[in-house]
Order: structure tokens, then C-alpha cells, then sequence
């Protein structure tokens, strides 16, 4: 009876915000329906403080409901089926509803938890949730109620005019819809750890642009083909951006030839920042995001970090700052960027590692290095040779 | 100026071979299977493939079925050659230094059972024919060793194998049988099939297409088919013919067999020109192919002390020259060549070594441009230094 699916999108956080709500759920409608766009025949509206997703029955629901998931704000999604508001049509319908699930899942028991967001209806939530299951009994022989441990819970939300019976829920990330809180440009290796901070900005909200640094021909362009391969899995969260691709060969060999050994790493991450701030202040980004995580290499201990920091303006995001390895890596894996990482090419930073860097670099000693180096000018010039790629969806 | 110096990985089709292939699929594109004139018409550019490349390898053309590839045509020999029968022997002969087409299907045998002698090789990737000699006995199955080695162009005692063996199952009246790996030897030295039981070779390494194979098979030999369906190939091979393919490899085949003594020639003028210029023009320099006449007019393999090769070869490709190296990646240890390993070369070596291989279309020229580079390339990253 139903041509088209039915699916209820939760916008979680999202309804907290006030006076913001409209346009935070204008932003999330927005979101969803640009992640939907492949699919031909898909309505997506704001109602009554959901959001419906309604697809033509020959799409591919579970693909739908996949690429939802993958909207930041999205808090969960049921699939649901509608019907009119009165109790003997929706009885009618929550009947058939349990027959398809009896017969597709062997379901024995069942609870209906019912609710009433229109609260002109004239009977009383417990009172909805009594009448249907009564139905459901008669209607299906073989279902008992177990209302402690149900193998199915049933919902019955009745809105206006309009009434909805599911069950279960997909979980989303949560987070807050993209383009609601500015744009961060994020140093993005190939990694592990940068995949997942330039993620984890982007859930609350944020928009990136990404700037990646190679050392060709010291580094293999399979390396850069890769990067490009782990910001496309980014973009199907983060939507179209662009990457700034840099050879950072040029500024290597300078601080190869003019300074100590022991401090090329920081000094190499230092014109990375500063790179990264020139292009970001271009690109009306107010913040940088690194995968920088606490102690976890040389270059990023207490001590390496204030040095780092010190190069440029702009607040420095390191969402990954006090997470554990195997946390991140778990969260790669969850996001889909681990597998990627894992691809053995060289990157820059593998490129001229001391034998010994120094993990505890103090600033004065820093400075004076750099100021063997015409600083301005090869930032400048790297900054100029920025080879810009679009990030799509493939 | 473009160099290409990769040959041995693959090379640049004939153009006759894109003409003759371009005409196949537009005109004659019928399955040989067919009984109507589009399948006859078809099936004769088969025919005449087949006897193009029993001509290039001196044998005859019955005894040629074409496969899809090179490695297809070694799993197919090593597979058929051991599985044959109950009673053969459980034993395999090898090398260390061979393909991994040829390697991986013996270490599968040898998981389920076989026993495997790897030969090893000197400081030039050459057998001590001793080893091998001692190694053969009544339950050895199989002999396989490649004709040219693929990265440091040695050319392997193939006909003196041949020969061992040979007198070796006369003496015991067993069947032993012998196959070699002729996929880089194919159209770079003379071919003598005198007791090779079974040879593979490929096309995209003479100027033919990807995508096409061959294998000889010696007449009475009887191995069981490793594909098997429709019976194309006499039953050795099914699967609709590549009919493209084969005509291209076909047509290539003629071109190599045609002028073979000044093709080779002119690959061994491009590849003495380097190697002279490298040798006089540059320090800490190793090489590692043979210079004498058990080397390929097609590789020259090169360890540059002290860099790393990967980097040589992007910085090469910058300047258009492509070549190939010793080890794919220097921080992934599995990426190191098992050939240099098996002659004794240490890490170090390795990792600076390049492979230059040849084709009759490379020019002195070209060759004198490549030594100015690889100088200039090499000198640049030893003056750079990389603290690794």
C-alpha cells in the first residue's frame, strides 16, 4: 500500500540550540539531501521537529539509510511506515507491520510504546499503547507481550493527521551539521592520526579545506595518490573540499644544508604550520587542525609542541591531543580511513629523519637556525606552488 | 627528451602490431570456434600466429598453445609438470633468483608436500652447475630455470640444463622433465628448445600486446590442461582465443625473428654506451650484471652506492628517463629484490640499485643524456646526504 519508504531522521544535539534551531535543522535538511543527491525520487523535509526522508520503493533503502548515518547532527534514523491518525487505521497498519517482521525475523513477543506529540488527539499515550497492542494480539496469533525483554518495540508516534509505526534505530554520528561553526584548514598526511582530527572537526560542524606536503621525488607520487584516495573517503562526510598539495623538497634541503641535524623535524613542521596559516588566512580559514597527539612521536612531546605552536597565530586544533593509538586507530577503522593509512608509502616526514631528533627543542635555539634560512621567501615560495586538487565523492 | 629504459617490465608496441590488432577488432572480430567465414577468417590470424612464433622459437607450431600471460603460461607448466601423475617424483628443482610467476606456484607445491632445492647464485646471479648436478635424482619432478634472469640479464646455462638432464633421465629411465622461464629471453638471444621439455614466454616484452602468453610444450609430453572448458588449444588451453592479442604477438614475433641480429645488436650498442659512460664518468658505483658473454643485450642492473633508488627514479622521471629499481620501497624490507638478496648484496646495495633495460629503439644519444643525468641525479643526493 505504500509506495514510498518512510525514514525518521533524529537530529540529536541539534534541538538544544534555541533560538538557532531552524537554521541548524535548515543546515541538517541541507546536509542530508546533498548526501542523497545520487539517488533519484528522495524527499527530504523538516516537520514538526523531525526530519522525513521519503524514497521511492525501488531505491535501495539501506544505502539511504547509510549515507544519512554519515551526516554529522544525524542523531539516529528509523525506518518507519505512516498511517492515519485514528486507532482502527493505525491498528490495521501496526498488524501488517508485525506479520512482515514476524515472517522476516521469527519475531515471538513484542511491547508497544506509544506517544503522543499531538496532544489534541483524544486519548492519552498509555491509553494509544493498550488499544494498539490489543489489535496486534488479535491481529497475530503467534505474538505474546513481554514488556520487560520484547523482541520487538514497537513505536507508535501519532502527529498530526499523521501517525508513524517503527522500530529500532541506525545510529548516527551525532555532531552538528557541517557549515555550522567556520572553516579549519587541516594538515592532512597520510596517516593515521590526520584523517580522524580533520573528522572529528568536521562533526561539530566545521568546514575543511586540507593542505598536504610531499617531497618529490623523495617520495613516491603513489604516496600523493594516496592522500587524495583518503581525502575522498573524507569528503563523503566532510562534502566537496579542496587540498592544497605543497612540495616541501625545496625548504628540506635548505634546513638539510644549514642546520643541525637533530632539529630538521621541528623546523620542517614548523614551515608546515606557517604554510599552512598562509593558505588558511587566503582561504578565510580561522583555524588549523593537526593529528597532533601528545608524546606520541618526537616531534610531538610537551616540548616539541610549544615550539610548533609558537610559528604561527592561528588557533592550532589537535582534537586527538589526549587520545590513546588504539583509540584512534579504532576510530579510523569506524570512519573508514584505517585500511588507507595503512598503505606503506613513504610521506615528507619520513623524509631526512634524524637518527637522533631532539625531543625536548627549546625556541631560542630554534629561532636562531631559522634565521639562517630566508624564512619568508621560501614560505612564500612554497605557498605560490601550491598545486590545488578538488575532493569529491568519486 | 623521453628515454624509456624499462623494457625489461614491458615495451612499446610495434606499430604494425596496433595496426594488425586495431583491424581485428574492428573487421575480423569472429570467434575461431565459429563454423561461419567471420570465425574461419578469424581463426587463420591464430594460424598464422602460431607459426610465427614456432619460427622465433624454433619449434614446431603444434607445439605452441597461446595463454593469457606469461605467468598463466608458468603456473600452467610447474602445476601441469607436477601434478601429472601419481608416480612421478615429489621433487622440484629451482632457482633462487626467479620470477614470482614461477616461485609462488613452487612454494604452493611445496606446502603440499613437494620438496624444493632453491639453487643459489653468485655475485652475478650465475648457477654453479654442480649444485645442480648433485641436486637431480629419480624423484625430482621438475627442473625450472628462467633463460634470462629479469633484473640482472644473466643468461642461465639452459641448453647445458637441457643436456643434464637429458643424459640424466636416459641413464635412469626416469622423466624428469625441464622447463624454463623464457619470458625475458624471447627476441634477446638465439633460443635452443633441445631439451626443454616446456617454455614460457609473453607477449608485451617484444613489442606485442598485454594480455597474451605462450607456452611450448614438447610433443609427447602430456601434462593436464590447467584451464579447462571449451578446448580451444588443442585441449591445453580453453577460453575463447584472444584473437587481437594473438595476432599482435604474432606479428611481433615476425618482427623480432626478422632482424634479430640488428635488433640485439642495437640493443647491446645502447647498453655498452651506458654502461661505459657510468663506469668512467662516476664513483661507488657496482655493477651487478655480468659483463661478459653470459650477459643480456637487455639489462644492465646498477647499485649506486649510497642512495636510494626510488628516489633516483623520480628524480630521473622528472627529466623523462624511466627506469626501474632493486627495491620498491626502502622502508617496506619485503619491497627488496630477492634476486639481489640471493647474490649476495647487502641492504645498502640494494637500496641504491637501478635497473636499466634495453630495446633496439634506445639511441647512443639517449644513452649519453641518461649518463649526464644519473650523474647529476646521483652526485645530487650524495651531496644532499639523507640521514638514513
Amino acid at each position: 500500500m505504500n509506495e514510498q519508504n518512510i525514514l525518521i531522521v533524529r537530529c540529536g544535539e541539534v534541538a538544544l540550540k534555541g533560538m538557532n534551531k531552524p537554521y541548524f535543522e535548515r543546515m541538517l535538511v541541507d546536509r542530508i539531501r546533498r548526501n542523497l543527491k545520487a539517488f533519484s525520487g528522495v524527499d527530504v523535509k523538516r516537520h514538526e521537529g523531525l526530519i522525513f526522508i521519503r524514497a521511492e520503493k525501488n531505491l535501495d533503502i539501506d544505502s539511504i539509510i547509510k549515507e544519512t548515518a554519515k551526516v554529522f547532527g544525524v542523531a539516529s534514523i528509523s525506518k518507519a511506515i505512516e498511517a492515519e491518525s485514528d486507532l482502527d487505521t493505525i491498528g490495521t497498519a501496526a498488524v501488517g507491520y508485525m506479520n512482515e517482521l514476524i515472517e522476516s525475523r521469527g519475531v515471538k513477543t513484542f511491547k508497544v510504546e506509544a506517544k503522543r506529540a499531538d496532544k489534541n488527539f483524544p486519548i492519552k499515550s498509555p491509553e494509544i499503547g493498550r488499544i494498539i497492542g490489543a489489535k496486534v494480539l488479535i491481529g497475530c496469533k503467534v505474538l505474546k507481550v513481554d514488556v520487560h525483554q520484547p523482541d520487538v518495540l514497537l513505536h507508535v508516534d501519532v502527529r498530526h493527521d499523521r501517525c508513524y509505526i517503527y522500530e529500532g534505530k541506525v545510529n548516527g554520528f551525532g555532531g552538528l551539521p557541517l557549515g555550522t561553526n567556520g572553516k579549519g584548514m587541516v594538515l592532512l598526511s597520510g596517516g593515521i592520526d590526520s584523517p580522524v582530527a580533520a573528522w572529528m572537526m568536521a562533526k561539530r560542524g566545521m568546514l575543511i579545506e586540507a593542505v598536504h606536503f610531499h617531497s618529490y621525488p623523495y617520495t613516491s607520487p603513489r604516496a600523493q595518490q594516496k592522500v587524495e584516495e583518503l581525502a575522498q573517503i573524507l569528503s563523503t562526510y566532510c562534502g566537496r573540499f579542496k587540498m592544497h598539495v605543497i612540495n616541501l623538497l625545496p625548504i628540506q634541503e635548505q634546513i638539510v644544508a644549514n642546520c643541525p641535524e637533530d632539529e630538521t623535524t621541528i623546523l620542517v613542521r614548523r614551515f608546515m604550520m606557517r604554510i599552512a596559516e598562509k593558505i588558511a588566512e587566503k582561504k578565510e580559514c580561522m583555524m588549523l587542525i593537526t593529528g597532533e597527539n601528545l608524546g606520541q612521536v618526537a616531534s610531538q612531546t610537551a616540548e616539541s609542541l610549544v615550539v610548533t605552536d609558537a610559528s604561527v597565530s592561528k588557533p592550532v586544533m589537535r582534537p586527538l591531543i589526549a587520545m590513546d593509538k588504539v583509540d584512534i586507530m579504532d576510530k579510523a577503522k569506524e570512519i573508514g580511513t584505517y585500511e588507507k593509512s595503512i598503505e606503506p608509502y613513504e610521506d615528507c616526514c619520513t623524509v631526512f629523519l634524524p637518527k637522533h631528533p631532539t625531543t625536548k627543542p627549546r625556541l631560542e635555539r630554534i629561532l636562531e637556525s631559522e634565521s639562517k634560512l630566508d624564512c619568508i621567501g621560501l614560505i612564500e615560495a612554497a605557498v605560490e606552488s601550491a598545486e590545488v586538487i578538488d575532493i569529491d565523492v568519486e | 627528451m623521453f628515454v624509456y629504459l624499462d623494457n625489461s617490465s614491458t615495451t612499446k608496441p610495434y606499430e604494425q602490431v596496433v595496426e594488425i590488432m586495431t583491424k581485428v577488432l574492428r573487421e575480423d572480430f569472429g570467434n575461431p570456434s565459429s563454423l561461419h567465414t567471420l570465425g574461419i577468417d578469424s581463426e587463420k590470424y591464430v594460424k598464422a600466429a602460431r607459426k610465427s612464433l614456432a619460427k622465433a622459437m624454433g619449434i614446431s607450431s603444434d607445439d605452441f598453445y597461446f595463454t593469457s600471460c606469461g605467468t598463466e603460461s608458468d603456473n600452467a607448466a610447474i602445476f601441469g609438470a607436477c601434478n601429472g601423475s601419481k608416480h612421478k617424483g615429489k621433487k622440484i628443482i629451482t632457482t633462487k633468483v626467479e620470477h614470482p610467476a614461477v616461485l609462488e606456484p613452487i612454494r604452493r607445491l611445496e606446502m603440499a608436500g613437494f620438496e624444493v632445492t632453491y639453487l643459489d647464485v653468485d655475485r652475478k646471479c650465475h648457477l654453479n652447475m654442480e649444485q645442480l648436478k648433485s641436486a637431480i635424482s629419480k624423484d625430482t619432478a621438475l627442473i625450472s630455470v628462467m633463460a634470462i634472469n629479469n633484473e640482472t640479464g644473466t643468461i642461465m646455462p639452459i641448453n647445458e640444463i637441457a643436456e643434464t638432464k637429458e643424459r640424466f633421465n636416459k641413464e635412469h629411465g626416469c622423466q624428469v622433465i625441464f622447463h624454463t622461464d623464457a619470458v625475458q629471453a624471447l627476441g634477446k638471444i638465439p633460443l635452443k628448445m633441445n631439451g626443454v621439455d616446456i617454455a614460457s614466454v609473453s607477449g608485451h616484452k617484444i613489442h606485442g600486446p598485454k594480455g597474451i602468453g605462450g607456452l611450448y610444450i614438447k610433443k609427447g609430453l602430456s601434462i593436464p590442461a590447467y584451464m579447462i572448458g571449451g578446448g580451444q588449444e588443442h585441449n591445453m588451453r580453453s577460453g575463447t582465443e584472444n584473437t587481437a592479442g594473438i595476432a599482435g604477438f604474432g606479428i611481433a614475433a615476425d618482427i623480432c625473428a626478422e632482424g634479430f641480429e640488428t635488433r640485439t645488436a642495437a640493443m647491446k650498442k645502447a647498453k655498452q654506451r651506458l654502461l661505459t659512460g657510468l663506469k668512467s664518468e662516476m664513483k661507488d658505483i657496482y655493477i651487478n650484471s655480468p659483463e661478459d658473454d653470459t650477459a643480456s643485450p637487455s639489462v644492465l642492473n646498477v647499485s649506486f652506492i649510497g642512495t636510494r633508488g626510488e628516489v633516483l627514479l623520480h628524480t630521473l622521471e622528472q627529466e623523462g628517463i624511466f627506469v626501474s629499481t632493486g627495491s620498491a620501497c626502502s622502508s617496506n624490507k619485503k619491497g627488496q629484490s630477492h634476486v639481489l638478496t640471493a647474490m649476495g648484496l647487502s641492504p645498502k646495495e640494494i637500496e641504491g640499485t637501478i635497473r636499466f633495460s634495453f630495446s633496439e629503439f634506445n639511441t647512443e644519444e639517449e644513452m649519453d643524456y641518461t649518463v649526464e643525468k644519473v650523474k647529476e641525479t646521483v652526485n645530487k643526493f650524495r651531496r644532499l646526504g639523507s640521514f638514513r
